[in-house]
């Protein structure tokens, strides 16, 4: 079994707020490996963003924090403990971020070609001539045509699909080990969508790079991703193998997830869905932090807090009573 | 804040205590002394109760101008901003004629010619001088929020203009037209008294910040509180006017502080 | 019997100046142009599409929330484009829309009872008094209690926002529902919910929905008929089962194939379309998918020549010249 590239142990990042302590991520574990896709997902208020968030130490400072006791190691390094030239050195060089909104993410006033060039001048210290070639280069290779010209083009001229090829470039330019990608399609159309997942999955196979990508949309797991984690309530609450967890879900916010995506071969029955809402990150339920959404719940969920526990298929878990006692699953 | 309601209240209460008029010339010029807590000028009257009744003027014309500038301004620029069109290219010109005329100079015309201006033509004037702006402010709040999806919601569901302006436009924009007219208290008290210094604002014996301070022009040197106090109590109701602004429009806005 | 709605000809074209003080080229942003449908009552018709598809802007321009530049709407025999202001306001109790950002539809300085309350207050239906009972009522129809009535927008979650604008909507208990987008904005789970929302109010109230969606999933799961749009015009509509399960043109087809679905051993056969939407301002002569079109017999015709919708059996059209060949 191949060391994890990148893994995180009890990481818990916590937020101030006038309402009290949000604790948006609450000891969440994994790991990464090298060549392979992790797809995270969640829905609102999951703390899936705050996660990807905190691995880059992108979450700010007041009102957040990351306890002491989290562990975030790339190649062997605590990333939480590293100094900021030396942090800086692993943002978009080993390890590159791809965010959600592309339009919004570049910087309106320069070029797209100025941008990308900046990160291969900054991390690769190469020329302005220099950065400038590989710059369209990058661009050429995340399909956009017409490179050069575009270069020269601002991100308000640039449709939403082109300006994240233009992000996928910049994160792409270093050839970094890791690439996060938090929700890179959300907010395009699904044919362009399409398009900048088989560029991901392309480059991904060309520069043997491992892939965190943070989704909340389960069709986009079933295609690409090699891992699920599942999280809710700021913790992991299902990980497994992608054919396992969509096979056999042990946990029910899962099995709960899966019943309430509508389907294009489906009919217009109705749909499941999951009653109720998600807890605010200030105060998660006592116990089992599901429990008052779950159709399983009993006694003991509404008290004790499982842990991840091993399922019967390998490198599946789940962070439900039901793993140690099956027969309590009620007939839904 | 506290200054601001200071500020606020002690001019309202205390006009009650016993009138500040020129008095007798014996006490003319007495520094601050137990009877006179501030002083007296160079009228015998007591500082301190004429501050208290200058207050009264000088906030008054403060606070009814801008009222003034507040209701033309916000009226001019709500329909401009939501209408648009021609009517908002018409209404802009306008204000764009009245920016572009210096207030002072109109405010300095108005007086020369009148010879005598009443405190209520002066707050007239200066009402009428400096609508401007805020409606400028106004116009683009409405511009911005009439594209908000929740305006669109109330167009849909029929509601008038005239509806959506008083109940969706404004409420939205209050933030910073309150701040704005905050600011233009202060400021018109700065200006009033400015041009009651010069002589072309308040006439005595009315008595108003602007006016106390000249009047102790003259007294610089042997009794400086005469003009001291007049012009430390402008410096710190301007001041706290914007406290005042700022506190209005955070208490305003339903939403808890995002961190 | 005529459908409740009748669209025919829907035509938006918004101008763009160019140029230093509006002088220079004057430009047309072709929205919508020449879109037409019909919706009996009671029945849901789909309106699929991409950004820049002009989805939204035919369900703005069916309320005139935006004039249409032409065409022809009759809503139960009314001809809703040439009424005047007070007649469109009478009107608009029979026709309401709900938004797709739960957030920003509802004004965030106003309590959710006075935002339900609102449109009663409008169109005068109900007294002072009577006010907080049909609030009560209203929550409770969208599956919300009474102690909603109090809260400010900020205070609920994204699916509670969503559903006071549907109790909002329905407060005048319209005919006709415009929903433009209104679950895309939600969770998964809370999507389901409100889909089943809708569902169940249109049972029991007789509504008719012209649902404006880029979800082809969720489509699925509401709708009777579809409309798939592609800049400006609508390229294909059929009965839901049909489109879904022989779609005849060819960015129909794209458009399904490139939804992921939830299942790891489905097949992949994505139909990787390239380049992007075609510009609204100058879009390409002949069929507008042309340029993008992966047919195989794509040809010549195609760019000179722009195809109307056809009928192909089983009340199911498709523009496309080669539709008889479906790929």
């Amino acid at each position: 079994m191949t060391a994890p590239l990148l893994s995180v142990r009890d990481l818990k990042t916590y937020f101030v707020t006038p309402a009290g302590t949000a604790r948006a991520v609450d000891g969440v574990s994994w790991e990464l490996r090298p060549g392979e896709t992790l797809a995270v997902v969640g829905e609102s208020g999951s703390g899936k963003t705050v996660t990807s968030l905190s691995i880059l130490r992108l979450i700010p400072e007041p009102p957040g924090h990351v306890l002491p006791g989290s562990l975030i190691e790339f190649e062997g390094r605590n990333l939480l403990t590293l100094s900021p030239p030396e942090l800086r050195a692993v943002r978009g060089n080993g390890i590159a971020m791809v965010f959600q909104e592309p339009t919004v993410s570049l910087n309106p006033v320069f070029t797209v070609g100025d941008q990308i060039a900046e990160v291969a001048r900054v991390h690769l210290g190469l020329s302005r001539v220099e950065a400038r070639a590989r710059a369209v280069e990058m661009l050429e290779q995340v399909g956009v045509p017409d490179a050069a010209r575009r270069a020269d083009e601002y991100p308000h001229q640039l449709s939403g699909g082109t300006c994240q090829r233009v992000m996928i470039a910049m994160a792409l330019i270093c050839h970094p080990k890791v690439l996060i990608a938090d929700e890179p399609t959300t907010a395009l159309d699904v044919t362009v969508q399409a398009q900048i997942l088989e560029l991901l999955e392309r480059k991904q196979a060309e520069l043997g790079m491992a892939v965190l990508l943070i989704t909340h949309d389960l069709g986009i797991v079933a295609g690409v991703a090699d891992r699920v984690a599942v999280m809710y309530g700021g913790q992991v609450v299902e990980t497994a193998a992608t054919r396992d967890l969509f096979a056999h879900p042990l946990h029910p916010y899962t099995a709960g997830l899966l019943a309430s995506v509508p389907r294009l071969d489906g009919g217009r029955g109705r749909l499941s869905g999951i009653p109720g809402g998600v807890p605010p990150a200030t105060a998660w339920p006592s116990g089992c932090r599901f429990h008052p959404r779950c159709p399983h719940a009993w006694d003991r969920c509404r008290t004790d807090e499982p842990p991840l526990l091993d399922g019967p298929a390998p490198g599946q878990s789940a962070r439900c009573w039901l793993v140690t006692e099956p027969g309590r699953r009620k007939a839904t | 804040m506290f200054f601001s309601l200071a500020a606020l209240a002690a001019p309202l209460v205390a006009p009650y205590d016993p009138a500040a008029q020129p008095g007798i010339v014996t006490l003319q010029d007495a520094p601050p002394s137990w009877a006179h807590p501030l002083g007296t000028d160079l009228y015998s009257a007591d500082i301190w109760s004429r501050l208290v009744y200058g207050g009264r003027v000088s906030l008054g014309v403060g606070l009814l101008a801008t009222l003034i500038a507040l209701t033309v301004g916000v009226a001019v620029g709500a329909t401009a901003g939501y209408a648009r069109g021609w009517t908002d290219s018409l209404l802009m010109r306008a204000v764009d004629v009245g920016l572009a005329i210096p207030r002072i100079f109109v405010l300095l015309f108005v007086v020369t010619f009148w010879n005598r201006v009443s405190v209520g033509v002066l707050v007239l004037v200066i009402g009428l001088t400096g609508w401007f702006t805020m409606s400028r402010l106004v116009r683009a709040e409405a511009l911005s929020i009439r594209e908000r999806p929740f305006v669109e919601a109330a167009r849909a569901l029929g509601a008038s203009p005239w509806r959506i302006i008083s109940r969706h436009l404004l409420p939205a924009a209050a933030a910073p037209i309150i701040v704005s007219a905050a600011l233009s208290v202060g400021n018109v008290m700065l200006l009033e008294s400015g041009l009651s210094f010069l002589g072309f604002g308040v006439q005595p014996p009315t008595p108003s910040w602007g006016t106390m301070v000249a009047d102790g022009q003259g007294q610089l040197a042997t009794a400086p509180w005469t003009s001291f106090f007049p012009g430390l109590t402008i410096a710190l109701v301007v001041m706290s006017w914007n406290a005042v602004g700022d506190a209005l429009r955070d208490a305003l806005d339903p939403r808890p502080e995002v961190s | 019997m005529s459908a409740l709605v009748q669209v025919e000809g829907l035509v938006k074209h918004f101008p763009v100046r160019r140029g230093l003080f509006g002088l220079g080229a004057r430009e047309v942003v072709r929205a919508v142009d020449g879109v037409s449908f019909e919706i009996p009552a009671g029945r849901t018709l789909a309106l699929v599409g991409e950004t820049g598809s002009g989805k939204t802007t035919v369900g703005r321009a069916l309320l005139r929330l935006v004039e249409p530049t032409d065409g022809r709407f009759t809503f139960d025999g009314i001809d809703v484009f040439g009424l005047g202001s007070p007649e469109l306001r009478a009107l608009r109790r029979r026709m309401q829309v709900i938004f797709q950002d739960p957030s920003g539809s509802l004004n965030p300085r106003m309590t959710v009872g006075e935002a339900i309350a609102e449109p009663l207050v409008i169109h005068r239906l109900a007294s002072r008094a009577e006010r907080p009972a049909r609030v009560t009522e209203l929550l409770a129809e969208v599956g919300l209690d009474a102690g909603f009535a109090p809260r400010y927008p900020h205070e609920l979650s994204g699916g509670q926002r969503q559903r006071v604008g549907i109790a909002r909507a329905l407060a005048l208990r319209p005919q006709f529902l415009i929903c433009d987008e209104p679950v895309t904005a939600l969770d998964v789970s809370v999507q389901a919910q409100v889909l089943n929302l809708l569902k169940d109010l249109q049972q029991a109230h007789g509504l008719t929905y012209l649902f404006i969606a880029h979800d082809l999933a969720v489509v699925r799961n509401v709708a009777d008929r579809v409309a798939v749009m592609y800049a400006g015009r609508i390229v294909e509509e059929a009965p839901v089962d049909r489109l879904y399960a022989a779609p005849r043109h060819p960015y129909t087809r794209s458009l399904l194939s490139a939804v992921p679905v939830p299942d790891p051993d489905a097949p992949r056969n994505r139909i990787v379309l390239s380049g992007d939407v075609p510009s609204p301002v100058s879009p390409p002569d002949g069929c507008r998918f042309h340029p993008r079109c992966p047919h195989p017999l794509k040809g010549e015709r195609c760019a000179r020549e722009a195809p109307e919708l056809r009928d192909f059996g089983g009340d199911q059209r498709a523009a496309c010249h080669f539709g008889e060949k479906p790929m």
